[in-house]
């Protein structure tokens, strides 16, 4: 659609929102003063922001928060609220969650990836729609939970991400465990092949187990609930010393590996029952979270028909796995960020012997510590086009030097691309280098990848 | 030369693993058989490994790899004249004790005196100490990133390994403890892959013979980032201004823990 005539119907349908409940919709009027106001000069805030070349989604709801901090709740009054959290899959998850819910209608959702409160606000202020899917970083869930109220919550892995922000995430384990009881209504869709999210869903009155598969065990071989051994990961496993252990998927059944759903309801699982997912996102991790997020909407009353045709539908994600042309080459972007993203990465590339640049910043977002790079097996890039990059290319370099993979070196994703061949490549980055821009040279102006606007328009201006 | 790993699934967290695969990969390039052993938690220690490691991790595996460790062929292996290395969790495990956050005494396994008592907060950042001369490192420097509650106190039948330069370590100016052939040290990074001359001091500890130097060729960047990052951001005059410039934004009204 036309840029300019888009935007005039948004504002269209912001000024009926505004006037009275459009169908789907909630009215500003219904917020106490003080939110309205908080609400208004985060605005400003962020549009400011937006002139300076930020996207403004941070910072225009850590205004409103520091005016009201009470905004959030007020924001979440009467709405349908689903939080996705864990530490790999919940940019994904949600995209595909609330495409899901989409066709029952409008679904307010943060797709950029940008998982903190201040994003959660600046999103439940702007988009007004009644149905919320909204992707949470697992540090700040437990306030979310409080404040919010979710009617759902998906929990999809717990493992090691950004060790130096978030220190222990036992620690945050047993907060989120200690707000389950205030909150029996909350439903959980909980992944039961990994025993720290097990360990938190048993404590909640509702849950709905998915046996989604977890690709890398670094963090869950001791019990969180008595810190002894826990063996059989992988398949049925239990703690060798106390009582958790894989729960009994009486309800609902995903088989993963047949890249198929399966409805456990009925007592024999017959044929008719599973669906064919066929994704054109690529990865088994990815065959993962489709299958909490269509457990998820099912359990919202989404036809599951509906939710796999939606699904299947998708073909990137806030810039994620989508594919672009930059002169002779084609680039399918990738993100990947801790040891068990990678993991899913690896496996992928594996029958993909494409050229590949390792993008790492490793600024604020990600975490400033790049040891978890000596738990990637990057031995298997060994044999082909490697190139390291990104503010902590030396980083990357070093770990290819000690993996014996023959590599080069270049600070700039865009001048690695001068050192393959045309064809196809693997730019696989962390988060940073994907919010910051994959592609800067001194000249060009910052570049949002999340916004896929301004990355056509920088991918325009480069043919 | 065979490198023992020891607990990596307990003791993996801050991807301490990576000294192995430095050590590992530094032998094979001149020339030297060199092969990694991953001991997990409910397999025997052996008792014939070159080296020792023992990486950082979480306080409950850590009193759980003390369990497994305690009752093993670990200390014989010691005190046959094998190298020890430990990081962070694994210098408190070689300690003599380690009090938790809680309060809580835990005993360690009396290798190394060290006793390690809690800090009122966690000592996070880049971190650069210096090694004195007489341990004989071509580049005496060391960069790292220290991740850890605990601060330890040097007995008289230890050594610290380092001087601190910017950074925290072990809370009283020096970083690390030495005695022997059992060293240990708070610095991640891994610190072998970003201090090369101390990883061929391991070596030649383990093995006896001097290592020829090898050439990296991104290691020299990296160790200079790292130089720059502790210089800036913790260098002794920047702890007063920490407090009114923090650079890390906390969300109003969820407590920062």
């Amino acid at each position: 659609m036309n840029t300019v005539a888009k935007e005039r119907t948004q504002r269209a349908v912001a000024a009926a929102i505004h006037r009275r409940s459009l169908d789907g919709y909630l009215s500003q009027r219904g917020l106490p003063w003080l939110s309205r106001m908080a609400v208004s000069i985060g605005r400003v805030a962020a549009r400011s922001a937006q002139l300076v070349g930020f996207s403004g989604e941070m910072i225009g709801g850590r205004v409103a928060l520091m005016i009201s901090p009470g905004v959030l709740a007020n924001l979440a009054v009467n709405r349908r609220i689903v939080l996705v959290s864990g530490t790999n899959g919940k940019t994904t998850t949600t995209a595909m969650l609330a495409t899901a819910l989409s066709t029952a209608g409008p679904v307010a959702s943060n797709a950029s990836g940008a998982n903190m409160l201040d994003a959660l606000t600046t999103l439940l202020a702007n988009d007004r729609a009644r149905t919320v899917v909204a992707e949470i970083d697992e540090m700040y869930l437990p306030h979310a939970i409080s404040q919010v109220h979710p009617q759902m919550l998906v929990l999809l892995n717990l493992s090691r991400d950004q060790l130096d922000r978030t220190g222990e995430i036992r620690h945050t384990a047993t907060r989120i465990r200690a707000l389950a009881w205030q909150h029996p209504e909350i439903v959980i869709v909980a992944n039961c092949d990994d025993p720290l999210v097990v360990h938190i869903a048993s404590e909640f009155a509702r849950v709905m187990w998915v046996s989604a598969g977890t690709g890398w065990w670094g963090d869950a071989a001791i019990c969180p609930a008595c810190a002894h051994h826990i063996s059989g990961v992988g398949s049925d496993w239990s703690c060798t010393s106390c009582d958790l252990k894989r729960p009994e998927l009486d309800r609902f059944v995903l088989d993963i590996d047949s890249g198929s759903v399966e409805d456990g309801h009925s007592a024999s699982r017959s044929i008719d029952s599973s669906i064919a997912l066929p994704l054109q996102i690529p990865g088994a991790f990815n065959q993962a979270n489709a299958a909490m997020a269509i457990a998820a909407a099912r359990s919202l009353g989404v036809p599951r028909a509906d939710a796999v045709r939606s699904i299947s539908s998708l073909t990137e994600v806030a810039g994620r796995y989508s594919v672009w042309r930059v002169g002779a080459h084609s680039i399918r972007l990738m993100l990947a960020k801790n040891p068990a993203g990678w993991a899913a990465t690896l496996d992928l590339l594996r029958d993909e012997p494409a050229p590949v640049i390792i993008c790492v910043n490793a600024s604020e977002a990600d975490g400033r510590d790049t040891s978890w790079l000596y738990d990637v097996p990057l031995e298997a890039l060994a044999n082909r086009t490697v190139i390291a990059a990104g503010d902590h290319a030396a980083d990357v370099g070093v770990r290819l030097a000690y993996a014996g993979a023959r590599h080069q070196t270049v600070n700039d994703p865009l001048a690695a691309l001068e050192l393959i061949a045309p064809g196809p490549v693997y730019l696989i980055g962390d988060y940073s280098s994907f919010s910051r821009g994959w592609a800067r040279s001194s000249s060009e102006p910052r570049i949002d990848c999340a916004n896929s606007r301004s990355l056509a328009r920088f991918v325009g201006h480069l043919r | 030369m065979r490198i023992a790993v020891l607990l990596p699934d307990l003791l993996g967290t801050y991807g301490d693993r990576g000294n192995a695969i430095v050590l590992a990969s530094r032998l094979i390039q001149r020339g030297i058989h060199a092969e990694i052993v991953d001991v997990h938690s409910g397999t025997a220690i052996p008792a014939s490994c070159d080296i020792y490691l023992i990486g950082g991790g979480e306080d409950a595996a850590q009193a759980e790899a003390v369990r497994l460790l305690k009752h093993s062929s670990f200390a014989q292996a010691v005190t046959a004249g094998a190298t020890v290395f430990g990081v962070c969790a694994g210098l408190q495990i070689l300690g003599v004790v380690t009090e938790d956050e809680h309060g809580r005494s835990h005993d360690g396994l009396g290798l190394l005196d060290a006793r390690t008592r809690s800090g009122k907060s966690r000592s996070i950042g880049e971190i650069v100490t210096r090694v004195d001369q007489t341990v004989g490192l071509s580049d005496p420097v060391l960069t790292g990133f220290e991740n850890h509650r605990g601060l330890t106190e040097i007995g008289p039948s230890a050594q610290p390994l380092a001087q601190i330069q910017a950074g925290v370590g072990n809370g009283d100016g020096t970083e690390g403890a030495i005695s022997g052939r059992v060293v240990a040290t708070y610095l991640h990074g891994p610190i072998l892959a970003r201090n090369p001359a101390f990883a061929d001091y391991l070596l030649k500890m383990a093995t006896g013979l001097a290592q020829e130097p090898l050439r990296i060729a991104d290691i020299a960047g990296l160790r200079r980032s790292g130089f720059d990052a502790a210089h800036r951001n913790r260098g002794m005059r920047h702890e007063w201004t920490k407090k009114l410039t923090s650079r890390r934004w906390s969300t109003p009204g969820v407590p920062r823990t």
